[in-house]
């Protein structure tokens, strides 16, 4: 067996009275790619965040490599060849990539007194050999993708000759064919007998590259198990404790409703091509893609968040033109962002703040007075209807968890009257056992006769959930299907085939 | 038993604590400078106080729409400035009677802050340039009009008792507290009002806590903020006519500077400048904290330049707290 990159034992730590980890352990192998896996709020990032000196540890011990140490600060802990791969990446957009790989310690010449970008840029060239990466050093991080921009974030870890490699989330923005590269690389690493902490909710890619899996819940050491050895239900059962939710396929019943939406050739730049489509009352209509492929763009520019070059929309067979999202809105559509803290909640405003805040003007009488009793009372409706669990409705919304962030943004939208829901990525962010209430809402909503265009990237709440799916492919649709006629592989050829 | 406890939530809530905090430095202060000197708080005393509160603080309260969306007005000094001085063109120039005279320097004011919420909202100048760009064509403009020479109302009799004048005085006699700390006090009341209870301020703490978000949720943005500016105009030019009556004159050299006390009164007040927070009565308590500050060290014979260096400590003090009291929470 490899060497023990890693102990920890016994690892205690609390915040203000509130014990967030209680005698957690995790032991990580040179070469190893090791899964930590929970819910949101298990611990996992605490327990990282110990490791990589972010927050001091009240009671354990860490030994790392034979020996026992105290991790201070972040920079102790990339000293030492720690490392962390955060889901939000600390790039600085307007610099080069290898600026931004030596930020801090730059190679200079002249007695010190200048950069020396050459040496700089032969230097990172050389990193990137090592782990077969295409890319110019000189390019400006703003122009790389999301992908790329992660793989300078893996490069710059290297360049710490880390051993110990912590990544968060890395696949959450990536689409298929950049995940292939990113486990390419991971392969690389492991060989080179680096052990990675990788943190994923994406059961399918922890049963294909990691070697072990580690489980919390509740800030709790669960168990640590080979991969080979469970299933993925298994994983689940223990992250969850509690069976989660599954609903039956969706019935085409919606067939022969009334088309309450209709998109005409919308065209946007490059963005989007020739985009035509239809949606019926109480249908739920996925919308598949690689990322990138314009599926928030289409939303976008339905809600009238971005500007179109040319295209029609209908609603209930009118034309509309729609300006701005104060215009959609009034045509009774409701936009959720797939990033809920910077374009969906007003973070610091209360529950009902957040309820009321797209129909003030329903709840204002003369002279713009507030009816304060009516916000309170319809909000009291809102938590008690979607469950939202939150103490109260005068909360500021920042400390509810994901998923009833996202529950009370679809309160606000119903407040409004919205038929139309456009849901991007409804589920991101949210820990599996409320994932399952929100598919349960959804679908609700659509028997309630509202009519929803849901936007994802995970392919089994497409097919679970839809009952038609449009796949999209670089700015265009490239097929419609039922939900009959459905794989997950016949949506994947259609979202990487490309037209002219 | 729901309710009790959301109350008890409430009074612990930081708005409340930063109010309480900003209300007790005010009161040691008054209680430092009475025991410092014995003339400090006498009635005539404490109503110079409030008559010098008077404009600042105006101009203080319409300041504070604007920054709780996270924006900032650079030209309430000069649009006031202008305003005064639109209201001598008006009356003294044009003949027009007092009270119509009144409401057009007021509505020059309200003009100039649709403009600059025109130029933020509309044309996407971020508000520190729009304003800045403000703040100048007022200067020049209220020059120009005057020919750089002060306007008096010499001639119109009542003009200085708009602010000078006492409605209370009348009603209670001796206790002559002037029109301009009661118009004071009424704009603050109604400027509570249109925070807390209307669709005006519910829109403005919106955009203050995340514009982006609240665009997305169907509200037109640009409107209220043109809303927002022009309030805050029209604040300024309230401000105007009270400083043109207490002055019974028009001074066109007057005016830069008084924005950047105005933004100081909102800040000790609690107001965050990177918006979403902010109340009016923490402005009234900052306008006060800075002219008992003034005055008291003026008492103290504490010179002119060092009374500027004092109120400029007070200011990183004031933020500081708040800053270390927002690390905590």
């Amino acid at each position: 067996m490899s060497e023990v990159l890693v102990q920890m034992e016994g690892i205690h730590k609390s915040f203000a009275g509130v014990q967030a980890l209680k005698d957690c352990r995790l032991e990580l192998r040179a070469g190893e790619v090791h899964a930590l896996v929970g819910e949101n709020g298990a611990g996992k990032s605490t327990l990282m965040k110990v490791l990589t000196g972010v927050y001091q540890k009240d009671e354990g011990q860490v030994i790392y490599r034979g020996k026992e140490v105290d991790i201070l600060s972040t920079r102790a802990a990339q000293e030492l060849g720690i490392s962390m791969i955060h889901q939000e990446l600390n790039l600085a957009p307007d610099l080069t990539v290898a600026q931004n790989i030596f930020i801090g310690r730059e190679p200079r010449k002249a007695w010190r007194l200048f950069l020396d970008e050459k040496a700089m840029n032969e230097q990172a060239r050389a990193l990137f050999q090592q782990i077969n990466l295409d890319l110019d050093p000189r390019t400006l991080v703003s122009e790389l993708t999301v992908a790329k921009q992660q793989m300078v974030e893996i490069v710059k870890a290297i360049s710490y000759e880390s051993k110990v490699l912590i990544m968060d989330e890395p696949t959450a923005a990536l689409s298929d064919a950049e995940i292939e590269d990113l486990f390419r690389m991971i392969e690389d690493l492991r060989g080179k007998g680096v052990g990675i902490v990788y943190i994923s909710h994406r059961m399918v890619e922890l049963k294909r590259i990691t070697d072990r899996i580690t489980v919390m819940r509740d800030g709790s050491y669960i168990d640590t198990v080979p991969t080979e050895e469970v299933s993925i239900d298994q994983i689940i059962a223990m992250m969850v404790g509690r069976q989660i939710y599954h609903t039956s396929t969706p019935d085409p019943r919606q067939e022969n409703n009334e088309i309450v939406l209709e998109v005409k050739g919308l065209n946007r730049g490059k963005q989007l091509k020739d985009i035509s489509f239809q949606l019926k009352k109480g249908e739920i209509l996925g919308v598949a893609g690689l990322v990138g492929a314009g599926r928030t763009e289409v939303a976008r520019a339905i809600f009238g968040a971005d500007p179109i070059d040319s295209g029609e929309i209908y609603i209930h067979g009118k034309k509309v033109s729609i300006a701005g999202p104060h215009e959609a809105v009034r045509q009774g559509i409701g936009y959720l962002s797939e990033d809920r803290k910077q374009y969906g909640c007003l973070l610091d405003m209360d529950v009902k703040a957040n309820v009321a805040v797209a129909s003030l003007r329903k709840f204002s009488k003369g002279f713009g007075w507030m009816n304060d009793t009516d916000i309170a009372n319809v909000s009291d409706k809102v938590v008690d209807e979607l469950k939202v669990k939150t103490p109260s409705i005068h909360q500021p919304i920042k400390f509810l968890s994901g998923g009833n962030q996202q529950k009370v943004i679809i309160g606000k939208w119903l407040t409004r009257d919205c038929d139309i829901l456009i849901f991007d990525e409804p589920t991101r962010g949210i820990d599996v056992g409320a994932k399952g209430e929100i598919y349960k809402l959804l679908d609700t909503l659509a028997r309630e006769g509202k009519s929803i265009i849901m936007i994802s990237s995970e392919l089994p709440e497409i097919l679970r959930l839809s009952h038609r799916i449009l796949v999209m492919c670089e700015g265009r649709i490239t097929a419609e299907l039922g939900n009959h006629e459905v794989t997950q592989e016949t949506i994947m050829s259609y979202a990487t085939k490309r037209v002219g | 038993m729901k309710e009790t406890s959301v109350k008890k939530s409430m009074a612990f809530n930081s708005a409340f604590l930063q109010q309480f905090l900003a209300f007790g430095s005010l009161i040691l202060l008054i209680v430092f400078f009475s025991l410092s000197s014995s003339n400090f708080f006498q009635f005539s005393n404490i109503i110079g106080i409030l008559l010098s509160t008077a404009v600042i603080g105006v101009l203080a309260l319409g300041s504070t729409f604007v920054i709780i969306t996270g924006g900032i007005d650079l030209s309430v000094g000069t649009v006031m400035t202008l305003s005064a001085v639109m209201t001598g063109v008006f009356i003294t120039v044009w003949g027009m009677p007092v009270p119509l005279g009144i409401l057009g320097g007021i509505m020059t004011g309200a003009l100039c802050g649709l403009l600059s919420g025109a130029a933020v909202a509309r044309m996407k100048i971020p508000p520190f340039i729009a304003t800045l760009a403000m703040m100048m064509i007022a200067k020049g403009l209220a020059l120009i009009i005057s020919g750089t020479k002060p306007i008096y109302f010499t001639n119109t009799p009542g003009f200085s008792d708009i602010s000078l004048g006492s409605l209370i005085g009348k009603v209670i006699p001796g206790f002559t507290i002037p029109n301009a700390v009661l118009i004071f006090f009424l704009t603050a009341i109604i400027g509570s009002i249109i925070l807390s209870k209307t669709i005006i301020g519910r829109m403005n703490f919106a955009i203050g806590s995340n514009e982006e978000a609240t665009r997305l949720s169907g509200v037109n943005v640009n409107y209220w903020k043109i809303v927002i500016y022009t309030i805050t105009g029209t604040f300024t030019g309230l401000a105007g006519v009270l400083m043109a009556s207490r002055l019974n004159s028009a001074q066109p050299a007057l005016g830069m500077g008084y924005e950047l006390e105005a933004i100081a009164a909102v800040v000790i007040g609690g107001t965050s400048l990177s918006g979403g927070k902010g109340t009016i009565v923490g402005t009234v308590i900052g306008a006060l904290i800075m002219s008992v500050l003034t005055n008291g060290l003026r008492i103290m014979s504490v010179p002119q330049e060092w009374q500027t260096v004092v109120v400029g400590f007070v200011i990183i003090l004031a933020v500081y707290a708040d800053i270390l009291r927002r690390r905590k929470a």
